[in-house]
């Protein structure tokens, strides 16, 4: 039944749809209506058997989660920007454990200077951290995608990251398809933990392992993420088969067909990039898009299939690594290594800055010219940034 | 369970890491002397019976105690008990009440009618023991638990020696005397009493294989005291062997003891009840001089018996006599003063010690004498071949309790030599300190008292004054037992092991270091109250 | 006291058993069925407080719930000697997420259990002083407000030890660890105010508050399993030597911990609800002397020369305990 609700109440609704047993919060902004949602579902009983653990902070948090999800218990936790760099300790270590925790991250700029609007650093930063990064373009694949994560995490006994962009989604009213329990439950199945605390049949979970083992650890886990790739593939056909929406999966092409550039991007920016090439292709240009839903696994073949043919790919970022460029850039090069593709970088969104149809027009439309640098910071205040690189140089 | 490699593990599999390759020194169960068996002069295993009637198994620890000492009911009443004053229970709260435990157990088996076994097989060799005393009864009854055949000889009617004719029976009740010496009459070993054995090597020639002689000190010493014609001067073993046979001995109103040893207060207390007003007990030196025993001496003063310390006898009249009043010197030696005292006095009695009356020695001169008692080596035996003695009559303490270690002892070494093999020499080994202790874990326990016959009423009549313990205050008294030097299965060392390399064997079977994981630590051992653990090098 | 009070004369109530005892009346380590919770084959260095206090707990809490037990350990000592890939000494389903994290992790555990309807299942969580009292210390202090289902053990050895024996948060004036060495004008740890962790834990109004040490393991036994008979958040905190971190012989290391206790320095006591409902009183009185020159971190102490001023001042310490506590008897 589609809804009129906020992006945070549609996934609160969903998750609780997916019966976690437990849920454990901190509060931060962009993050806090989906675990407010969640905290009043289980107060009012609607969302039973469920302990809904105000903790004391998102390391404690993710913790929580790890104690939880080892004892057998579905688990979800989520988090944004300071909050995700605050529990990355135990982040790591429910990867490394193999406990199916799904949590969502309300994406958010990292700080300082503290800034509190969306861009992709804090789950960028988490690029290596073991756990499935699922980025959602709007608020429908956001309920979708935290569906289908409690299913993949649970059938590959790895954790699942939900991305949605903080505000832009989590505090928009779109409408939006929410399945019921009764609907979840025929695609979901209950939680079967691969291990768990049981002191009937006792193990000793989270072992020391010294140099003899850890590359063997190491490789297991890294083979365990690009199984995972065809299991996100396949979760997302049996949703479309179960609720006829095809949402989620590795990536998504629009409109590539014979293009000469492609744009590659991941979460909400979608939506405004399809607008643009829909436009840019109104006026004859030759364009497409990707939109990539599974950055962790990285699907290196699925993206080189849907770049062929391509004569360059740009890839827009909301994050980047300092000193360097593109995060994501670096996975597509990858990609499309030998392919004759040529790749440029546009970092936009930063801090929360609104990436406009018209900025991208403009920059897309030379990017198609191969009139850009390799690496371009959207609408960047050139005047300022001369002056004050000017001052900081003279300094030294 | 499905268990994610090397991440998670199996419950318990590090039992396939043996860790005892760490060590260099492991910790090994001892059984250590205890100070109360190394004192012991019968050589009892104190520690060991006690450690078994502390489960009230009171049967099976009588048996225990007269392996060593048939004689349990008598000794918790008249043993001086050494092994207290050796007990490191006194450094701690009071010693552990030894004696009264022994005489539980020995009054327990009495009421039960325990008897000792008969000897398993017959050796067909024969012994002769002189003297139905402690001494000779407790060879006796050794050597007839060896198989051997025994007779005993005592010149007086009736068997048990000093402890019949020194010992009052409001210390000793002779039912207890009898009961005790009859159950060595039914192991079958022959009473020829009232018969003096004149010359001992007369006894070699009847067939006899071997001879114990335990004839004791009968002889009173005696000194030389001016006295009037019509004084009355008596010698305190007489007073009491006449006594013993139903003659009360005429004393008189007013009675003084000349001695400061037990005798001196046994006749004192029995004068007492014999109708004494008073008795005043003479003694030259200081009262921490005197060698009665210090209970002796305290319930002699309760019941009235005044003591004139640093005293001498000069004179004995008829009924009055005159004493010297002593100083001490620099040495600490008695010096006479030459001050005077009179006292009225009916009769005196001189208990000034005792003499080895060697008249059974014949004329022959094989049997040498040395400061006025047997010569005898180390296994008894004299300088005769065969002729072994013991008890008062050789060198040593001369009480009940050291003659029945010589009974014991001279019964092993007769057994050698009539076996002609050597007795084993057993390790002289050190006894337990009370700082090899661990006393923390001993809870305060004060010592259980033995009530005493209240000192206006015991001194009307010869009821024994030193009540029993009953049960319950028994098996308190030996659980107070602080076990030192063996295991008494505490757990502690089970329980402190971090390595958890000791194993619990079961009630009675101890303990099992595990050398596989044992690392050495030593825990064990320091938390070992009972110091039965030594650590012991593996290099 | 929380202890069992047992009427036996020959040992009392401090030796760990005895073959005279009822079997009810023996301590659970005296048990040759006990779980051994941890057991053999272990890496802990010859002598180690805290596998014994490991031990001694786990088992106690073992029997208090029929076995039905998981357990969540910090990081430290105690869960590097205890599960080096490919053996692990534990008995008990058992799980180590990270050092500062245990107090959150097993509320995790609890929650799932009772979300999943599971009542009979208590969860303990433990750690050393540094996961406790520095790093773990806001998950824990979250996990009393919450007032979680969680027995809280700190095996306290009064620094880093895992690391190399660094200062702690518990570490006590005047020691030496790396991290303060005995050198300079003042030597070792600083004399600061104390980060006393039960106190802290008594000020969240808990149900139930104790301190123990391996030195007497009725007392610790006894305090498990009172523990185990409430619910909410619980807080034990148990003195366990280190004979590497403290310079002790191995064979002292009960010894040691009893010397803490006897001398006041450890006080031994429990408090229900927020306030001091027992101590357990000095039986031997010890200075602090007796106590400190055991062990080389307090060398510095006593030679080249004896340094008066800071042993008197360990002594106020520990004379204030004796007073704060009532640990003197009546």
């Amino acid at each position: 039944m589609l809804r009129q609700v906020e992006g945070s109440k549609a996934v609160a609704d969903a998750v609780a749809a997916c019966a976690p047993e437990v849920i454990c919060a901190y509060p931060i902004s962009p993050q806090t209506h989906i675990v407010e949602g969640l905290s009043a579902l289980v107060k009012d009983g609607s969302l039973k058997n469920c302990e809904f653990i105000n903790v004391e902070s998102e390391f404690a948090a993710m913790s929580v989660a790890i104690g939880a999800s080892a004892t057998g218990a579905r688990t979800y936790t989520a988090t944004a920007s300071q909050g995700l760099l605050y529990m990355i300790e135990a982040v790591y270590n429910a990867s490394g454990l193999g406990l199916p925790i799904v949590m969502t991250v309300a994406n958010r700029a990292i700080g300082g200077p503290i800034n509190i609007w969306n861009d992709h650093s804090d789950s960028m930063s988490q690029r290596d951290c073991g756990w499935l990064q699922l980025y959602a373009e709007n608020n429908q694949e956001a309920v979708d995608l935290h569906i289908q994560a409690f299913r993949i995490a649970e059938e590959m006994s790895i954790p699942v990251m939900v991305c949605m962009d903080g505000f832009i989604l989590t505090h928009a009213y779109e409408q939006v398809d929410i399945p019921t329990r009764e609907e979840v439950k025929t695609f979901l199945p209950p939680f079967t933990p691969r291990q768990h605390l049981d002191p009937a049949d006792p193990v000793s979970i989270g072992a020391m392992v010294g140099p003899e083992s850890f590359t063997e650890v190491k490789y297991l886990a890294h083979q365990r993420m690009i199984d995972s790739l065809r299991k996100v593939q396949e979760v997302a056909d049996d949703f479309e088969r179960h609720f006829g929406r095809k949402t989620g999966g590795q990536l998504r092409s629009y409109r590539t067909e014979g293009a000469d550039t492609v744009v590659l991007a991941l979460g909400s920016v979608i939506g405004t990039l399809k607008d643009v090439v829909d436009e840019l292709q109104l006026d004859g240009h030759s364009i497409g898009l990707v939109g990539l839903t599974s950055f962790r696994p990285f699907p290196f073949h699925a993206l080189a299939e849907a770049l062929k043919g391509a004569k360059r790919v740009v890839i827009l970022e909301k994050a980047f690594s300092t000193g360097t460029g593109g995060i994501v850039t670096q996975d597509v090069v990858r990609a499309i290594e030998g392919m004759g593709i040529k790749d440029f970088t546009v970092i936009a969104g930063l801090g929360g800055r609104p990436i406009t149809i018209a900025s991208l027009r403009e920059y897309l439309t030379n990017a198609m010219q191969e009139n850009v640098e390799r690496i371009t910071f959207l609408d960047l205040e050139t005047e300022t940034i001369e002056k004050e690189l000017s001052k900081e140089r003279a300094l030294r | 369970m499905d268990k994610p490699y090397a991440i998670t593990l199996s419950v318990g599999s590090s039992l396939a890491n043996h860790t005892g390759s760490w060590r260099v020194e492991h910790p090994e169960y001892v059984n250590r002397m205890p100070p109360c068996n190394k004192a012991c002069p019968a050589g009892e295993n104190v520690q060991n019976w006690l450690y078994i009637a502390e489960d009230g198994s009171y049967e099976q620890a009588w048996r225990e105690l007269i392996k060593e000492n048939p004689f349990p009911a008598i000794m918790g009443r008249v043993c001086y008990h050494p092994c207290q004053t050796a007990c490191n229970r006194s450094f701690l709260d009071e010693a552990v009440g030894i004696n009264s435990v022994e005489r539980f157990l020995g009054d327990h088996a009495l009421e039960k009618g325990w008897k000792i076994d008969p000897p398993e097989h017959e050796t067909g060799l024969a012994v002769l023991v002189i003297g139905a005393g402690p001494a000779g009864l407790s060879a006796a009854y050794q050597l007839r638990r060896m198989g051997h055949q025994v007779v005993v000889r005592d010149a007086t009617h009736q068997p048990g020696g000093m402890m019949r004719y020194g010992i009052p029976k409001y210390r000793l009740p002779r039912e207890v005397l009898d009961a005790e010496i009859n159950r060595i009459k039914e192991m079958g070993v022959i009473f020829q009493l009232n018969t003096r054995v004149d010359d001992v090597h007369d006894a070699l020639e009847e067939g006899f294989d071997a001879v114990f002689m335990a004839i004791g000190a009968q002889l009173s010493k005696r000194t030389y005291i001016p006295a009037g014609e019509s004084a009355r001067i008596l010698d305190a073993i007489s007073v009491l062997h006449h006594f013993e046979d139903g003659q009360t001995p005429m004393l008189g109103r007013k009675v003084v003891i000349y001695g400061g040893g037990n005798t001196a207060m046994d006749v004192a207390r029995t004068a007492k009840r014999l109708g004494a007003e008073e008795a005043i007990i003479v003694y030259r030196r200081t009262r921490d001089k005197a060698p009665a025993n210090d209970q002796e001496i305290e319930e002699a003063l309760e019941e009235g018996i005044l003591i004139k310390w640093l005293s001498t006898v000069k004179y004995m009249g008829e009924d009055d006599m005159m004493i010297e009043k002593m100083a001490l010197d620099e040495k600490g030696f008695p010096q006479p003063t030459g001050e005077f005292e009179t006292l009225e006095a009916d009769s005196l009695i001189l208990a000034l010690g005792q003499e080895v009356d060697f008249s059974l020695l014949g004329n022959n001169v094989d049997l040498d004498v040395k400061s006025g008692v047997m010569d005898v080596d180390t296994n008894m035996m004299t300088t005769h071949p065969g002729i072994f003695a013991g008890g008062d009559m050789v060198e040593g303490d001369r009480t009940v309790t050291t003659s029945v270690g010589h009974g014991k002892k001279a019964a092993k070494y007769i057994d050698a030599w009539l076996r002609q093999t050597k007795v084993e020499a057993k390790e002289e080994k050190d006894a337990v300190a009370f700082e090899d202790l661990n006393t923390w874990y001993y809870t305060d326990a004060p010592h259980a008292v033995r009530e005493r016959l209240a000192a206006t009423r015991r001194v009307y009549d010869f009821s024994e004054v030193v009540q029993g313990l009953d049960e319950s205050t028994a098996l308190y008294e030996a659980r107070r037992c602080m076990s030192c030097g063996n295991c008494f299965e505490c757990d502690n060392c089970f329980g402190v092991c971090p390595d958890n390399a000791i194993k619990k064997l079961g009630p009675g079977w101890g303990y099992e270091i595990d050398l596989d994981y044992c690392k050495g630590c030593g825990i064990c051992v320091s938390e070992c109250p009972a110091s039965a653990i030594e650590m012991v090098s593996d290099l | 006291m929380s202890t069992t009070q047992i009427k036996f004369y020959q040992v009392g109530s401090f030796a760990v058993g005895n073959r005279l005892l009822r079997e009810d009346e023996r301590s659970v380590q005296s048990d040759p069925e006990r779980t051994n919770a941890l057991t053999s084959g272990h890496r802990a260095c010859q002598g180690c407080g805290e596998a014994l206090g490991a031990r001694y707990a786990l088992d106690a809490a073992m029997r208090a719930t029929n076995d039905q037990l998981i357990a969540v350990n910090a990081t430290g000592c105690l869960e590097v000697f205890s599960t080096p890939y490919p053996e692990s000494s534990w008995r008990v389903a058992w799980l180590h997420s990270l050092f500062g994290n245990a107090p959150a992790v097993a509320t995790g555990v609890a929650a799932a259990l009772k979300a999943k309807g599971n009542h009979t299942t208590r969860v303990v969580a433990q750690g050393g002083d540094g996961a406790t009292v520095d790093i773990g210390f806001g998950a824990l202090s979250g996990m009393f407000e919450r007032n979680d289902d969680v027995l809280y053990i700190c095996y306290d050895n009064e620094a880093y030890m895992n690391t190399g024996v660094q200062r702690s948060g518990a570490t006590p004036p005047a020691a030496r660890t790396a991290t303060t060495q005995a050198v300079g004008a003042k030597p070792g740890n600083v004399f600061g105010q104390g980060k006393y962790l039960p106190k802290i834990a008594m000020a969240h109004d808990i149900p139930y508050v104790a301190t123990a040490t391996i030195a007497d393991l009725r007392d610790l036994e006894a305090k498990v399993e009172r523990a185990m008979t409430m619910h909410g958040s619980r807080y034990l905190h148990v003195l366990v030597p280190c004979p590497l971190g403290w310079g002790s012989a191995s064979c002292d290391t009960i010894k040691i911990a009893r010397l803490a206790t006897q001398s006041g320095l450890f006080p031994v006591f429990e408090a229900i609800n927020g306030e001091v409902v027992a101590s357990s009183k000095i039986r031997k009185k010890v200075s602090v002397e007796e106590y400190l020159k055991l062990q080389t971190r307090y060398s510095h102490l006593f030679s080249p020369q004896r340094n008066d001023e800071v042993i008197d001042h360990l002594q106020r310490i520990a004379d204030k305990n004796i007073e704060r506590y009532e640990l003197m008897g009546e």
